[in-house]
């Protein structure tokens, strides 16, 4: 007997992206003479050049990690483009010339036209200037001392303050995609506000000058100061049109003391197609420092693209008093794979963490939450809360939890729930009685069941968030 | 308004209704009752769409229209409202956002206007004083941690909130004490109006000393095998069902 929650057909959802590849890019394949190319090219001063070469030589003696719970084909490391200039893709002429699923996506997610053009890659008009957008926010920062421009400006402008920073959350050593990034990373976000300042805006990548295509190998740093604070949102609830396999970002936070950082992301990479082929490998290092006392540190995360999604927004907790938030909404539907989750380092004392993951598998797909709870010896007084939450669509899909907690101070406090959760026939049939359609109903359910993480997120964010739940799920029930 | 021809419903391999016929005209309250198993609130069920249940023969028409092919969606837009025996669930969804969603598809699918949640928010405070209801459950998860007879209740706002043309209430009396009875049974009379209808469908006669009916029909072994007036509920309650033939199991 077919069930109502099976016997919907399955919605496609085909990116057909077109690119022309620029003529200037470094031929494929990585070596030194590649690594030397990049820095030249973009005009680093030494120290830059010498911690590439140094991550280089590193990652050459490094594995490729294969601890996840993932499956995918082997990644051609010799076949990738590592530098292309930053208009990589030729602009179409108009909207007519992209692929009208997407165009379907831009308008439920009720993106502006303009916008849409931007993200299509299309040739925006002149009368649209998004760059002086851009400047004006930048003028204002500047008049509270925050310096937020891109990672090549920076190094560029402000060298001292990355010299000073950089890799000191996530060494160049780390693991092997953070070295891989290390080497070879193109350009990201860098943020520093000074001591005492409150960032009045939420700062995004939108209006980051020189705003690209995002890199396949991102870097952002970010440094709140003595009691600075800073929110900053990441990513796009549209899909990028973008074709590079591998995206292995790396993301530092620093708070010293009584700052905090407030980093959000929003993900919807392409997933691949409905029979798992194609699809972002999304490799990325995040983590975040509580360097000072009373400092703060929250990542909220909601995946909803990518293939492969492998993350571990993390927490260090120096500073005594710190705390550490992680909130994440997972979702895998067709063949995405998904193993995420955090670390919450407590190293000072009378520092606190709090997790709240929220997992959604649908049609084929795979979900794991992967979090790490150590408590070290001196960390006195340490309160942790994890709360991880699944929920499976269908019957074909599959929810894991590895939870791992390390306690070597027996003074501190840790509680850990979870559940697992199903959307059942009976609660679709009961909204439908009372009008409301199936897609309606899982959306409006599956909210329900990620009211705590979007709570979290930047109100903007939380509204996009929203619909992009409803048509990530689009075809999963009945 | 409806009119049911020959009905015949079965579960798996199980057929519950053998050849319902009924026919209910706007204004107008039909109790049906009967001995467990007769297939009361599987005809319930079928009405409102329920798909664990497939109609094998038969005809059921709502204003003109065949209601059998409508999605029970829209057959809730076109005014069909079902209080659940068993309300279900819905963890993290909180009542207002429910209620609110749902009376907003239906007015979408009427062409009318939207309210938003202020707006909304006025309407609900009105309807709650109907079934003597605490606002704070408004922020609650549907039916999480209800009592059952605060399910019962809510399903009665519900109905208040959406005004259906055709209400079927599936056993809304069980398990619930004399106050709570007469609290659900001022909420539907209240919600009587000369263009709606409603099917009661009951075990007991209790209910029908709040909820008068104009006919009631007795459901046995998948078929209507008696019908009268209000009169047969007090007849039953006096005598059971075995004195009606057809209606022994």
């Amino acid at each position: 007997m077919s069930t109502a929650i099976e016997s919907l057909v399955n919605k496609e959802y085909p990116y057909g992206f077109v690119t022309d590849v620029e003529t200037d890019t470094i031929p494929r394949g990585l070596s030194e003479d590649v690594v030397r190319l990049i820095s030249s090219k973009k005009n680093e001063p030494a120290f830059m050049l010498e911690w590439r070469l140094k991550a280089y030589r590193r990652w050459l003696t490094m594995k490729e990690p294969h601890w996840g719970n993932l499956k995918y084909e082997p990644i051609d490391y010799g076949n990738i483009i590592y530098y292309s200039a930053p208009k990589s893709v030729k602009p179409l002429q108009s909207l007519d010339e992209v692929d009208p699923e997407l165009l379907r996506v831009y308008d439920k997610l009720g993106i502006s036209l303009t916008e849409q053009k931007k993200l299509a890659g299309v040739a925006v008009d002149a009368i649209f200037d998004s760059v002086s957008v851009g400047t004006t926010m930048k003028d204002e920062l500047s008049k509270y001392g925050i310096i937020f421009c891109s990672f090549g400006e920076a190094v560029q402008n402000h060298p001292e303050l990355v010299e000073r920073y950089l890799g000191t959350v996530v060494p160049h050593s780390d693991n092997f995609f953070a070295a891989l990034n290390a080497a070879v990373f193109s350009d990201g976000s860098f943020c520093y506000v000074p001591k005492g300042v409150k960032c009045p805006m939420e700062l995004s990548t939108y209006f980051r000058i020189n705003n690209a295509d995002t890199g396949q190998f991102e870097r952002t740093l970010i440094i709140a100061d003595e009691g600075a604070s800073v929110s900053y949102l990441e990513g796009c609830t549209a899909p990028r049109r973008d074709t590079n396999q591998l995206h292995a970002a790396v993301v530092e936070l620093i708070a010293l003391d009584n700052a905090s950082v407030k980093y959000s992301t929003v993900q919807n990479w392409y997933a691949g197609d409905a029979e798992g082929k194609g699809g972002i490998y999304n490799f990325v290092t995040k983590r975040g420092k509580c360097a000072g006392v009373n400092s703060k540190i929250s990542w909220t995360q909601v995946e909803t693209g990518s293939a492969i999604t492998w993350k571990y927004p993390s927490v260090i907790l120096q500073g005594d008093n710190s705390t550490g938030e992680f909130y994440s909404v997972a979702v895998v539907n067709n063949h995405q794979q998904a193993d995420t989750g955090t670390k919450m380092i407590h190293i000072g004392k009378n520092t606190k963490s709090n997790i709240v993951s929220k997992g959604i598998s649908a049609g084929h797909g795979n979900n794991s939450y992967r979090g790490q709870v150590k408590i070290l010896p001196r960390a006195s007084g340490a309160r942790n809360y994890t709360q991880c939450d699944s929920m499976l669509i269908g019957n074909e899909c599959g929810a894991h939890t590895f939870p791992y907690i390390e306690v070597q101070n027996n003074t501190a406090t840790l509680e850990h729930e979870a559940s697992t959760s199903k959307i059942g026939e009976d609660q679709i049939f009961y909204c439908k009685q009372r009008g409301l359609s199936a897609e309606h109903a899982v959306s409006m359910i599956v909210s329900g069941f990620c009211r705590e993480v979007f709570q979290e997120l930047p109100m903007e964010f939380a509204v996009e968030a929203q619909q992009l739940l409803g048509i990530t799920l689009e075809g999963s029930v009945g | 308004m409806l009119d049911i021809r020959n009905l015949h419903a079965t579960i798996g391999e199980k057929e519950i209704l053998r050849g319902i016929d009924l026919t209910v005209k706007t204004g107008e309250i039909h109790a049906v009752m009967g001995p467990n198993g007769s297939g009361k609130s599987t005809l319930a069920q079928v009405l409102a769409g329920h798909p664990g249940y497939e109609v094998t023969e038969g005809e059921v028409t709502y204003d003109g229209r065949n209601l059998l092919e409508m999605d029970p969606e829209v057959r809730a837009q076109e005014g069909i409202f079902l209080a659940f025996q068993y309300p279900i669930e819905i963890p993290g969804v909180t009542n207002a956002y429910f209620m609110r969603s749902a009376f907003n598809e239906i007015r979408k699918a009427k062409g009318m206007t939207e309210l938003d949640p202020l707006e909304f928010l006025d309407l609900m405070e009105e309807k709650i004083k109907l079934v003597d209801m605490d606002p704070a459950m408004m922020n609650r998860s549907v039916n999480s941690g209800f009592s059952g007879g605060e399910k019962k209740r809510n399903e009665i706002l519900q109905m208040a909130v959406l005004e259906p043309r055709l209400a079927i209430l599936d056993e809304t009396d069980s398990g619930l004490d004399i106050d709570a009875l007469k609290v659900v049974a001022h909420g539907v009379n209240a919600l009587r109006r000369p263009d709606n209808a409603t099917i009661v469908v009951t075990h007991y006669q209790r209910l029908l000393n709040y909820i008068v009916p104009d006919f009631v029909h007795v459901l046995a072994n998948g078929r209507i095998v008696k019908s009268g007036g209000k009169e047969l509920a007090l007849e039953l309650e006096e005598k059971g069902y075995d004195w009606i033939p057809g209606a022994a199991a």
